[in-house]
């Protein structure tokens, strides 16, 4: 393999690393302030890719400035809505009826879209600025390829600076750790909780508008693989992890490029690598690469 | 300021408080002792909103409490330092600190407030950028009883501030719980280490499976034989 499709590669994998740490920060997020495996996170990923499309096909593609953003607050809402009518009336009771009621929600969402969008694939709309080819001394970029890794960068360092410099992200961490006490210095320990899942889905929003850029097929369980990918990127980080995500989601999306581009015989396995990667760090770190042992003190 | 009348609480079949009364007046010292599990710490969390009572009122300048929630009666000014202390360890001393003052936006009060607490406490000055978790058990208590501070409380309740400390810093957490009580504010303490409570207390109350068997000047109650043969480890 020449330097240049090593490049080649590289772009590819770091761009779609970028989309896995941001789906995955969702995951990591409610993790920690829930303890809880929000399962319909992938399913919040496909509807703002469903509502990017219509908007755009409604407003007219030249609009998609507009457009992108209308769908990225209608996922907040969503995101927000899911929390309140879901996990909120389940406040106190034990973590299973939480999780079993995020796998209720996942199948909700996804048999809804069957209905309301189809079940035909759609083909997600790209504006020209998107997918203009540029050759840089023999590595050819495609410009989505580009703004993928700035956007998520720039959206990191904005999430890390809200979650350690602001009062709010100060609570947030809080109520990570303790509700209760959270509860005596009088936060609002719900809102703090419903906030956290509007971020999430925010980041899953621009992950799956930005997913739809780059791979524009749109079909009701499309937010099952990757989901489920994020979901490890997640775990193999160490769980409440925002670094640890960020970290899971960048070896995911690298290895699987990377597994393709060297062992080009095992290009049906793609998807097989993160599950292994799973299974081997649960064999080896259990608590993920930026995971702390987990003490329970007394 | 405060008065508790005729509180009932029940935890599903448990009778916890059986209508106890108790009066609690401005600039006072109360102290609540008992054994444990006398419903000391359920008397706090009823007035904090974290219990409801099937029975009963509390009333601050007059005012029922029990309709309102735990952020709402933080605001109006009274404080709760949880038993075991329970700081974020995650965060660091100042923004432990900072997180007592998340009700408020006076900026120069807190600031003002914050020095106060760093006069109180100069060793949390010292261990400003030092993640909570990583103090020692004492410094710990001091840092709840800070935030609780920062919270600009006209009644600080405390929960047991003396749990697992060792007998030095159990001397001084008493002196600031009588230096905090000096400058003017009214302190509900409940203790299992009734000698030391009731020495610095004005008027303290005895709490038995949910009632109150005995009340009267800290004083007093140090010298009444059933105090001493029950709490204070001494024969009669």
């Amino acid at each position: 393999m020449t330097f240049q499709v090593f490049l080649q590669h590289l772009t590819n994998g770091m761009s779609l690393g970028s989309l896995y740490a941001l789906i995955a920060i969702g995951y990591t997020m409610v993790y920690g302030i829930l303890r809880l495996i929000n399962f319909a996170h992938g399913d919040i990923f496909m509807i703002a890719t469903y509502v990017a499309f219509y908007a755009v096909v409604l407003l007219g593609m030249q609009l998609w400035w507009i457009a992108f953003p209308i769908a990225i607050i209608f996922t907040y809402l969503f995101g927000r809505l899911v929390e309140k009518a879901a996990y909120r009336p389940l406040r106190n009771s034990p973590r299973i009826s939480v999780l079993i009621s995020a796998i209720g929600v996942s199948f909700l969402i996804e048999n809804l879209a069957i209905v309301v969008f189809g079940g035909r694939p759609k083909a997600f709309p790209i504006p020209p600025m998107f997918n203009k080819v540029f050759n840089i001394s023999g590595v050819s970029i495609v410009s989505i390829n580009f703004f993928i890794p700035v956007i998520t960068v720039a959206l990191l360092i904005g999430l890390v600076y809200f979650i350690n410099k602001t009062k709010t992200g100060m609570a947030m961490r809080a109520v990570s750790k303790d509700y209760e006490a959270s509860r005596l210095m009088a936060i609002d320990v719900d809102k703090i909780i419903s906030l956290t899942f509007g971020i999430g889905s925010v980041l899953a929003a621009v992950g799956g508008i930005m997913w739809g850029l780059k791979f524009p097929k749109l079909e009701p369980l499309m937010g099952l693989m990757p989901g489920l990918k994020c979901f490890i990127a997640a775990v193999v980080g160490g769980i409440g992890d925002i670094r640890g995500a960020v970290l899971g989601g960048f070896i995911l999306g690298l290895g699987e490029i990377m597994l393709v581009a060297l062992l080009p015989e095992l290009t049906g396995y793609r998807d097989a690598f993160a599950f292994v990667l799973l299974i081997v760090i649960l064999l080896i770190k259990p608590t993920g690469l930026m995971g702390q042992k987990l003490s329970e003190k007394v | 300021m405060l008065h508790i009348n005729n509180l009932n609480v029940h935890y599903g079949g448990i009778h916890a408080l059986r209508g106890i009364n108790i009066d609690i007046p401005e600039n006072k010292i109360i102290t609540l002792i008992g054994a444990n599990g006398a419903g000391k710490s359920t008397t706090l969390r009823s007035i904090m909103g974290i219990t409801k009572p099937s029975q009963g009122s509390i009333q601050y300048h007059g005012e029922e409490l029990t309709k309102y929630k735990t952020k709402d009666i933080v605001e109006k000014g009274i404080v709760l330092v949880p038993e075991g202390r329970r700081v974020f360890s995650n965060l660091t001393v100042e923004e432990n600190l900072l997180l007592g003052a998340y009700c408020r936006s006076d900026k120069e009060g807190i600031k003002k407030d914050m020095e106060w607490v760093y006069e109180l406490f100069p060793r949390l000055k010292e261990r400003l950028w030092q993640k909570a978790g990583t103090m020692s058990g004492g410094e710990q208590q001091m840092l709840a009883v800070g935030r609780g501070l920062m919270t600009k409380p006209k009644l600080l309740m405390m929960d047991e501030p003396s749990l697992g400390l060792a007998p030095l810093l159990v001397k001084e957490i008493f002196n600031i719980v009588r230096e905090i009580h000096r400058q003017g504010m009214t302190i509900l303490l409940i203790e299992q280490n009734a000698k030391a409570s009731l020495e610095v207390a004005d008027y303290g109350y005895v709490l038995e499976t949910g009632t109150i068997v005995l009340e009267g000047p800290g004083q007093e109650l140090l010298k009444n034989d059933e105090v001493k043969n029950a709490y204070l480890g001494e024969a009669k």
